[in-house]
């Protein structure tokens, strides 16, 4: 019978109530008495050289505060980039300067020249507008071969080129995977595009900056996933502001998806200007400047290859990637394509070698940076369409391929730097072909072909890294922070709780699902316990929400420090009890001397923990109240097997996704329910990647699909109903709660069984089709089919 | 959004008079005038709202036309025009709620969006655009992408189509806005077939003379077979090639007969 409460109950999301009734606090919802309104003047050039700002008419109008320009950033930092990479030959990267606002040459379109800062946004346009640009445009590079060939117009004249780095994983192996490859009875090529994305957040970014003048104290609010990481790098790196005298807030957060992770120029700004104006500052950011500004993802271009033996046994793997960085290097863009995409590249396949390498290429285009999935959807997809496309070479069933070579033994140490600790593909593919009804296909395509429509099935499995990440490993690969995570649990005098968790939530549903293990641990009531998140003020320290790591590392400090509370409780009870506190129990909210019907409950005990009238004050200080910091001792490997289903108009080359099925190892689940939502999520932005997202830029650098009449986002009716499950668990071994992490699963495990599938669909019809690059729009279809 | 002056008359003759003033603006439903405004593209020294005119409502039968007032939104001719099923249709497949509870029929005609669905109905029903001054035929009045024959201040106050025997409008939707990426609307009248083309040409709405010509001797699909159309004129963009498009129309014209027989 399904529980009610406690770990593996469903209860429903306590902060769907406000978020659906108009009563979330999102940080456009806040307003400062006195605020001024900043406007961005942005470059509608992709490259040129900045000859002069005249600023004096534009201030001259009406409402005008301030205009600022880089000239007002000297002596300022530039943002910083959160992970410094080292190459294959031992050199660090290159790391450009990434001003505030653009000082000297303009090198993406979007990027800020200037902002008027006024006393309404209107007035703050209409000044803009009357600002005189005078820019020498430049040749803008695009195409990232184009941007490492000889003689390449450079994005940063300061640079030796436009390499950022030509990085590998692992460089000793490279002889060793080459030989593979000439032993090779087989070998498998794929050539193929991760198409560019704009993550598009329902809510776009947001920043206030605020200043008091009386503490010389300075807030920011804003739209992050991350509120303590800004603070760090905003304090330290950009505006050199103590973290003591630096407040970060973010409050409701409309959706993040990566995208919201990083530090941003425009939150440094608004701290920055409300300062020298004295005044609040706010910026709401428009759809349209969401487009160029919020960093983009994936954009990779790729060269696989796959190497097996004469019994299909996978011998080697060998990559050759182009990332892009954009014109300047976002908070964690470069460990994107490296370790958070390397260290995936084995798959949950047995292959002994494997060679990875990855030049990022900075071009005349927007950051690119993490967005859900951040490098591991770029590692499954090439690996599991070119074990796809080896099935169909060597006449073999894809599905049985993949079984033959799947890691079974665990822990495994793979040859790209990771060792996962647990997981069973076998299970989940058994459970995949059951819940996806497998063996009912032939009937359901004969049916399809029927209506005249090609009906493919396509099949792939997936392994992510995530529960990011033990801190000393990523400090030896280039992080700049730590990525432990912190919780508080303070108890009240009535025995309710508040857990102030680093973690952030942006629609995870935290506020429901911490409470569940808290609930579980002590046996008392949700409704009791209390989720503060987002506010440095409130929190003592965070990392932040990404990468999968709430539950996972965040969930295991608040289990920590919840410990902590209950072995400190149980010493008060111990003594209410006049027992031993090694002889106590605690469930169901009792407290209780094993072997007797001695007991008291949680309240009592908390009450008497600050009303100490009956306590051993001698031995232990009154309160309730402790702090844990979790750093977890490996990546966490959540795995799964997907299968899709689709039905091809030749007529049009229309796909229509008619069955979508995930088969998820998470290992222990605590809310079944929002563990539904957050795969059905991710899988919905698979489905976006793979059939309708495409962020296009043409040769100048012009932006195409700058809005949603150009961009497609994916709506429901694009989008089946899913068959999920997780009931396949291999529990984490080295968190507390054993559980492993679910945001990211969806949006990595879906594109490639929907590209394996209508290709399987073209090839049905007799169609010599190897492949078809994402997105698998209506036109790239027909042009497969009639190519 | 720049300031404007903002005038709501009650009358077609109020409405011409204030459409006289420089850089005044006709204001239909705003669909594409209204974030073409917030965009700050357009900078009207007035807008001219024509929703408060009575004589510019309502559908009525007349003879074998059907007249739809020129400020009736989509929503109302889907509800209304129960009298020509095809156009109902159409109107009930545009847009998205929102558009369709404010857009109107004059408004998108006005516009002439080289994507837009009504020019596709209007041009094969042989539609008479009827405005404060005159009554243009739909064949004189689409003159290209975003241009039609209508002069400075010109209002259309309703639209007579001549409802055919059978008719049909598929639309083949661009992935992101969901306009058109070609639609196809096929009319058998009395008088012969018309097949009009939107979403696909640089040229905007226009008619598909051969596909006539060989409906006009079998209005069935195998009329169609081996007919194409020359897709130099088509427009190409990012989400459909000028041959993919091209190929499209054929592809949609087939399914419109298929439908309307």
């Amino acid at each position: 019978m399904p529980k009610d409460s406690g770990i593996g109950a469903s209860p429903k999301r306590r902060e769907d109530v406000r978020f659906l009734t108009g009563n979330g606090n999102y940080t456009d919802d806040i307003n400062i008495h006195g605020q001024a309104y900043a406007h961005f003047l942005r470059s509608d050039l992709a490259h040129g050289r900045i000859k002069s700002i005249g600023t004096d008419a534009a201030a001259a109008m009406p409402g005008v505060v301030r205009i600022f320009t880089a000239a007002d950033f000297e002596g300022v930092g530039g943002i910083p980039c959160g992970w410094q990479i080292t190459d294959r030959q031992g050199n660090v990267m290159q790391e450009p300067k990434h001003p505030i606002l653009a000082d000297g040459k303009v090198r993406h379109v979007g990027e800020a020249i200037a902002v008027v800062v006024a006393d309404s946004l209107e007035q703050a346009r209409d000044a803009a507008e009357a600002i005189e640009l005078d820019i020498e445009e430049l040749p803008a590079v695009i195409d990232m071969k184009a941007a490492v060939a000889d003689g390449s117009v450079k994005v940063h004249d300061d640079l030796t080129s436009n390499l950022c780095y030509d990085w590998s994983l692992v460089e000793e192996n490279r002889e060793a995977v080459e030989q593979a490859f000439q032993d090779a009875a087989h070998v498998t090529t794929l050539e193929l595009v991760n198409n560019r994305l704009v993550a598009n957040p329902m809510e776009p970014r947001v920043a206030i900056g605020q200043y008091d003048r009386s503490a010389n104290d300075s807030t920011l609010y804003t739209t992050s996933q991350n509120p303590h990481l800004i603070r760090l790098l905003m304090g330290a790196f950009v505006l050199g502001i103590p973290e003591h005298k630096l407040r970060v807030v973010a409050p409701d957060v409309g959706g993040g998806f990566g995208t919201k992770i990083f530090h941003y120029a425009e939150e440094a700004f608004c701290t920055f200007a409300a300062k020298a104006i004295n005044r609040a500052v706010k910026w709401t950011s428009s759809r349209s400047e969401a487009f160029m500004s919020d960093a983009h993802g994936r954009d990779h271009v790729t060269k696989i290859e796959l190497a097996l033996d004469a019994d299909n046994n996978f011998t080697a793997v060998r990559t050759d990637t182009y990332a892009n960085m954009g014109a300047y290097l976002s908070t964690f863009s470069t460990a994107v394509p490296t370790w958070l995409h390397g260290i995936l590249m084995a798959g949950n396949y047995k292959t002994p070698l494997i060679y990875v390498n990855v030049k990022a290429v900075f071009t005349n285009t927007v950051p690119v940076d993490a967005y859900r999935g951040a490098g591991r959807p770029e590692a499954t997809y090439q690996l599991e369409r070119v074990i796809d496309i080896a099935a169909r070479e060597l006449g073999v069933d894809p599905i049985a391929l993949r079984r033959q070579n799947f890691i079974t033994e665990f822990p495994y140490a793979t040859p790209v730097a990771v060792e996962y600790d647990t997981g069973d593909y076998h299970a989940t593919m058994d459970k995949l072909e059951e819940i996806a009804d497998l063996s009912g296909f032939a009937d359901r395509r004969a049916e399809s072909e029927k209506n005249g429509k090609l009906r493919g099935l396509g099949v792939n499995c997936y392994i992510e890294a995530c529960g990011i990440a033990p801190s000393n490993l990523v400090g030896q690969l280039g992080a700049r922070a730590g990525l432990y995570e912190s919780a508080t649990v303070r108890v009240n005098a009535t025995g309710g709780l508040v857990v102030m968790t680093g973690s952030h939530s942006h629609g995870q549903g935290h506020e429901t699902s911490f409470p569940q293990v808290i609930a579980e641990m002590i046996g008392i009531d949700e409704s009791m316990i209390e989720i503060v998140h987002g506010d440095t003020a409130k929190v003592p320290m965070g990392m932040g929400t990404y990468g999968s790591r709430s539950l996972a590392v965040g969930g295991s400090a608040m289990v920590k420090a919840t410990e902590k509370i209950i072995a400190k409780a149980k010493k008060i009870a111990a003594h209410l009890l006049e027992a031993s506190d090694a002889d106590i129990e605690l469930k169901d909210g009792q407290f209780s001397v094993a072997g007797t019907d001695k007991s008291v409950a949680w309240g009592e005990v908390t009450l008497a923990a600050y009303v100490p009238h009956n306590y051993p004050l001698e031995d232990l200080e009154p309160g309730l109240e402790e702090t844990a910091f979790y750093d977890p001792a490996n990546f966490t490997y959540p795995s799964g097997a997907y299968a899709c289903e689709v039905e091809v108009d030749p007529d049009t080359g229309k796909v229509s996704i008619e069955r979508f099925s995930a088969a998820d190892d998470f290992g222990n689940i605590v809310n079944p329910m929002i563990v539904d939502g957050q795969v059905h999520g991710g899988i919905g932005q698979g489905i976006g990647q793979a059939l309708l997202e495409a962020c296009v830029y043409d040769e100048n650098g012009q932006l195409l699909s700058a809005s949603f009449m150009d961009y497609a986002m994916p709506r429901a009716d694009d989008l089946p109903f899913y068959a999920v499950d997780h009931s396949c668990q291999t529990p984490c071994t080295h968190n507390p709660l054993g559980v492993k992490g679910c945001g990211e699963a969806g949006a990595i495990g879906s594109p490639p069984s929907v590209v394996n599938a209508v290709v399987d669909a073209l090839q049905s019809a007799g169609r010599d089709v190897i492949h078809i690059d994402m997105p698998l729009s209506p036109n790239r279809v027909w042009a497969a089919l009639n190519g | 959004m720049y300031n404007f002056e903002f005038e709501k008359p009650s009358s077609v003759e109020d409405a011409v008079a204030a459409l006289a003033a420089d850089d005044a603006q006709a204001l239909g439903g705003g669909q594409t005038l209204i974030p073409t405004l917030k965009q700050r593209l357009a900078s009207p020294s007035k807008l001219v709202s024509l929703s408060g005119i009575a004589e510019m409502l309502g559908v009525r039968s007349e003879g074998s036309a059907l007249v739809i007032g020129g400020g009736m939104t989509h929503a109302d001719v889907a509800a209304q025009a129960a009298a020509y099923p095809a156009l109902a249709e159409m109107a009930a497949h545009i847009g998205d709620p929102a558009v369709r509870n404010r857009g109107t029929i004059g408004g998108s005609l006005a516009n002439n969006d080289p994507s837009a669905d009504y020019p596709a109905a209007a041009l094969a029903s042989a539609a008479v655009i009827v405005t404060n001054a005159r009554e243009i035929a739909a064949d004189d009045y689409f003159q290209g992408m975003f241009d039609t024959a209508l002069d400075e201040g010109e209002i259309i106050t309703r639209v007579k189509f001549a409802v055919p025997q059978a008719a049909n409008y598929q639309k083949f939707v661009q992935p992101a806005s969901r306009f058109a990426l070609v639609g196809v609307f096929v009319a058998k009248h009395a008088d012969g077939v018309r097949v009009a083309v939107t979403g696909a040409s640089e040229q905007g709405v226009f008619r598909w003379g051969e596909a006539e010509a060989a409906l006009n001797k079998e209005f069935r699909i195998d009329a169609l077979m081996g007919l194409k159309i020359n897709p130099m004129n088509m427009i190409g963009d990012l989400h459909g090639t000028k041959e993919y498009r091209a190929h499209l129309v054929g592809v949609m014209t087939k399914r419109a007969v298929a439908a309307a027989v």
